[in-house]
Order: C-alpha cells, then structure tokens, then sequence
C-alpha cells in the first residue's frame, strides 16, 4: 500500500428516505476542520436511490466535493450494496480519512467496508485530531506525522484510548452522533458533484427486505436525545411526571428516567438510564429527584452537563453533577420551565 | 442445522464499577462475564436447539481462562466448546480478531454464525460484520427477532426509528442485541457435564487460510497511542438556595453554556 496516494478527507454522508441525516453535516464540519490541518478538502460520499438532489444541501455545510453513487439497489440501506458502493469509492478516490458516522447504519457499514479494504476502524469517536504518531518520539521508531488520532471511551466510559492507523489507509473512525460541530448554513454554496457507479450486481450476500415498519411514534430514543429531563423515584407519582415533560417540552428535551421508576411500574423500561437500562450522553441530563445509585451513574455520567436537583444533599448524585441543586423539585421545576419558555420566546 | 456463536469473556460492570483510591478503573478486582449480547445470541441459537435440533457449537478467543465461558454455555446447552487461545495472537484489534474467528469458523460446518453485537469492554460492535466479510457470506446486524424459513433465516434488524424484516439465504451471520431475549439459567445437570466435558482447544497453527501478517498485535492496523483509565469527575458544584433563586441559578448556567 502506497500511503502517499491516499488524499483528501471523505466523509459517509448518511441519508435515509432520502433525507440527510443529522449526522453527515456533523461530519462534514469535522471533516472540513480536518482536511483545513492537512491542507486538502472535505468530500461527502453521498449513496442511495435517486438522492443527487441532496448534493447542494451537503455543500451548504461546507462538502467541498460530492461523489453520488446512485443506483436503484441502494433505496434502503442494505449492508452489502452499500459496502460494496462506499468500498468502491474509496479505491477510486484513495482517501486519507474516511469518517463514519456511529449509527445503527454506520456501525455495520464501517466494519464492513474496513474488512474488505483492510485498513483499521476506530468506532465511536469522541474526539479527532491530527498529529504525530507515536505522539512523543521513541528511540528506533519512526515517528510519523499528520497522522488520524483518534480518541473514544471504551469500557463503559471508564476509559479513554487514542488510537491511530499509521501503516494503512485510509483511517476509518465512526463518529458518535451529536459530538462534532456542524457548520454555519451556506445558502447557494455549490460544491463539485461527481457521479460514481461501480455497478452492482446481486450476490449470495445481498439480502432481501421482506418489510419496512417504521415507529408510529415521535418518541426519541433517548440515547440519541441531546437533553434528556430524568426521573427518579423522588419524583414522587407518575401523574407528577407531568413537571418533568413540561421542562422536557420548554427545552426541546426528552423524558428519561431510573430502574427505581421503571420498577415502580410508572414508566417504560425503553426510557430507563443505567447499567440494565440505557447508556447515555447527552449535552444536558438533568438528574431530578434521582438518588444516584453507582449502576444508574454507569450510564449517564459522561453526559457534558450534569445538572442535579434533589432534596437529600447526602445523595450520591451530586458527586458526579456538576451543578447541584438542594431543593424541593416540586416548587423548582416549574418556575425552571416557566423561565425557560420566557427565554425562548425572547429570542 | 449447524450454528457457531462466538462469545467473549469480559470483565464484569454490573453490581458496581470498581475503582482504585486513585479513581481509576480497578480490572483485578472485576468478575469476569460472558458478554451480555453473546449470551443473547447463545440463547437465540439454543431456542434452534430446542426448535429444529439444531447442533449449538461455542467459540471464544482469548486467554485459557476464557474456558470458563465456553464451560457456562454447554451449561446452558450448548454441545460443543471451541477455544483459541496462542501468545501470539494476544493484542489483536478487531481486523486481527476477526481474522483469527474467521480462521478458527473456516474450520466448522455452519448454517449461521451468532456473534454479539458488541462486547461492554470495547463497545465496538466491529468484529461480527468483519467475520462475515472474511467469511464473504451475509451480515445481518442489531437483530431483534430470529426465525428460520427453509434454507434462509428471517431476522428483524433493528434502526434508530424502524426496523426492517430482513431474508437471507444460509449460511448467514447475525449479531444479536441483548434485547432478543431473556438467556435462560445453567441446569445443574448442565453444570455437572460442563465440568466433565472436553474443551477444544486450537492454536496458531489451527487456523485456517490466515496470514501470521494479520494475527495479533503486529496484524493490528490499530495501534493504540495513548491510553489511560479515566479519572472520573470530581464533584462539581453544590447550591442550597431558595427555589426562585435556584431557577436563577440553572437559567444562569444553561446560558453560560450555550443549552439557551
């Protein structure tokens, strides 16, 4: 493998129904972070059925380049095909760095397409950089630089690994959605948009979608919310839940809750936080009236902003919150979602 | 009918995270577990058993400790219990991973392959897909609900705000989310066998059409540069006020922050 061949920053610009997901213009800001380091451009992969109209949207966030791979085979996202599309690509084009996005998509798509190129996936990212691998230099070893570091949690959180893939190309990370920055809307900005077909053929690898069943509801998963309004017994009733979905509503948030809740039978374990229920990280987790036992801390303390509100000041959540509140959730809450409805509205 | 699960020893997170005083992550003090979305899949792959009679064989990689969990599944039901374990292939990333379990499954008959879909040590949810590219048959990921239908398994594949019911021809690999269903219990019985019962045990040289190039740490293109337990956060801060001024309080921080 020629590593001086491979260029350009690529990113998998995840659609589904033929709408851009949230993802792929997340990636696209990075990515354009990126390539500005290494001095070279932002591509977005954008694969699917009849889906060339999006082009122009990528572009207003910031994809220098669009490669379209556009078949009939491609509607639904099925693994084969679009591994064999987004793989195709990249020995075409050679990329440096090819992002993914950390989705139900993108977590099998990326191993898939890695496998078959044989170069590295580091999943999950948290956090990319560019630097020098070995990051300080060690006697004998060559250190290389402008290298993908690539940094994610692994073990529940409880550890932090920066990873690199210095020998291979072009380094693939998955990226967890709602951690990279998208960039200011660009109306009218027009990027390069190339057709790509390396043509598909069915194999024994293809699979058939027998059906589609989509969720009726608007409920969001809450391991993609980014404000989740969390419940704890302390809440008191599952009629006072009603406190807790107003401030939800104000803040465009999501109700989650403990197993003591879910256990209490006052709530679906489908919006449980903890070791037996849900990992999550959002940008804001309101913790009220939560104790805080250590298995309900396992899934919700890498959240960005932890903001606490209990009446026992004893309780172990404030060891991990970073604004804690001693106080009666039931006079708080309330003049908490009036303010913030008042604040909106101002804007 | 013919089914492989791949499972992994882990350490254990439930009942508490240990920590040293330092606030790092204690692993010696951890139980070891076989991964809950493997022992999803095992129990999926047992339900074939008991449905179809179909022959449930277990495979792990890892060090010889890891006989433990394959002795644990024939104590579920499982029939047979395959480990690989070689120095050499210690420090592998998931291309190296799954470049030995390829070479170790090309070995075995096999309708389906069940692996987990991740393990809570890594959280990949890499080395099932890579298998099946190895292997070039189909992947079906985040299965929910396993069925088989002549010579192809239905299988519903969850999404974020769907799912979708999926036919492949066998053989077919499936990774299987904890959600599937409830593993049943080892049976006393079960356990008494298990402990009498021979473990396979295969090496480097057991496996099938892998180059040393892509086995362990030197076939990992992942290298690792920086690594640390995470200290855990330190408490931040904690107010007693009045409720209008712990309104005040919040709006103040969530404007600081950008959140409003």
């Amino acid at each position: 493998m020629n590593l001086e061949e491979y260029k350009g920053v690529f990113v998998f610009a995840q659609q589904v129904d033929n709408k851009v997901s949230g993802i792929a213009l997340e990636l696209i800001g990075e990515g354009k972070r990126l390539a500005e380091k290494l001095a070279t451009e932002v591509t977005a992969v954008l694969v699917g059925s009849d889906v060339k109209g999006l082009a122009d949207e990528l572009a207003a966030y910031g994809a220098d380049k669009v490669i379209v791979v556009d078949d009939p085979e491609l509607k639904e996202y099925r693994t084969e095909p679009y591994a064999h599309a987004l793989s195709s690509v990249i020995n075409q084009y050679k990329p440096e760095i090819l992002l993914v996005g950390a989705t139900a998509i993108g977590r099998d798509l990326g191993p898939r397409v890695s496998a078959r190129v044989h170069t590295g996936l580091t999943a999950d990212c948290t956090s990319l950089e560019i630097g020098d691998f070995p990051i300080n230099p060690i006697p004998g070893k060559e250190q290389k630089h402008n290298q993908l570091l690539m940094t994610r949690p692994a073990f529940g959180g409880n550890t932090i690994a920066t990873i690199a893939c210095p020998d291979f190309r072009p380094q693939m990370a998955t990226v967890r959605p709602g951690v990279m920055q998208k960039l200011e809307k660009k109306e009218g900005a027009k990027a390069v948009v190339e057709e790509f077909n390396p043509g598909f053929t069915p194999d024994n690898k293809y699979v058939e979608i027998v059906k589609v069943v989509k969720n009726l509801t608007d409920t969001v998963d809450i391991m993609d919310a980014k404000i989740l309004v969390s419940g704890g017994r302390g809440v008191g009733s599952p009629e006072n839940f009603k406190l807790l979905d107003d401030l939800a509503e104000a803040i465009g948030g999501t109700v989650s809750c403990s197993r003591a809740v879910v256990d209490a039978g006052w709530k679906n374990k489908d919006l449980q936080v903890g070791q037996t229920g849900k990992t999550v990280r959002p940008n804001v987790y309101f913790a009220i009236g939560i104790s805080g036992a250590i298995q309900h801390l396992a899934g919700m303390e890498e959240s960005d902003i932890i903001i606490a509100i209990n009446k026992d000041e004893t309780a172990p959540i404030f060891d991990v919150a970073d604004y804690g509140i001693v106080g009666d959730l039931n006079k708080i809450v309330p003049a908490l979602t009036e303010q913030i409805k008042a604040a909106v509205a101002n804007k | 009918m013919k089914v492989v699960v791949c499972v992994k020893q882990v350490p254990d997170t439930k009942g508490g995270v240990k920590f040293n005083p330092d606030g790092t992550l204690d692993r010696a003090a951890m139980l070891t577990i076989m991964n809950p979305d493997d022992k999803a899949g095992l129990e999926a792959a047992l339900r074939l058993k008991d449905q179809y009679g179909a022959e449930v064989t277990v495979v792990t990689m890892g060090l010889p400790k890891a006989e433990e969990v394959l002795r644990e599944a024939m104590a579920m039901g499982a029939d047979k219990g395959i480990l690989v374990t070689d120095r050499v292939l210690g420090g592998a990333d998931t291309w190296a991973t799954s470049q030995t379990l390829a070479g170790a499954l090309r070995n075995l008959d096999y309708d389906l392959i069940i692996t987990g879909r991740q393990a809570i040590d890594g959280d990949t949810a890499q080395v099932g897909p890579q298998i099946s590219e190895h292997l070039g048959i189909p992947v079906i990921s985040y299965a929910q609900k396993i069925e088989i239908e002549g010579d192809s398994v239905i299988v519903e594949r969850q999404y974020d705000d769907r799912y979708h019911v999926l036919k492949a021809k066998m053989p077919c690999l499936i990774t299987a989310l904890a959600e599937l269903n409830e593993p049943r219990y080892m049976t006393p019985g079960g356990i008494f066998d298990a402990y009498k019962a021979e473990i396979t045990t295969w090496g480097r040289a057991d496996l099938k059409d892998v180059e040393d190039s892509n086995l362990g740490l030197k076939g990992s293109p992942t290298q690792i540069a920086r690594a640390s337990d995470k200290v855990r956060k330190g408490q931040g801060e904690k107010v007693t006020l009045d409720p209008s001024e712990s309104v005040e309080y919040i709006m103040n921080k969530l404007k600081e922050k950008h959140v409003i």
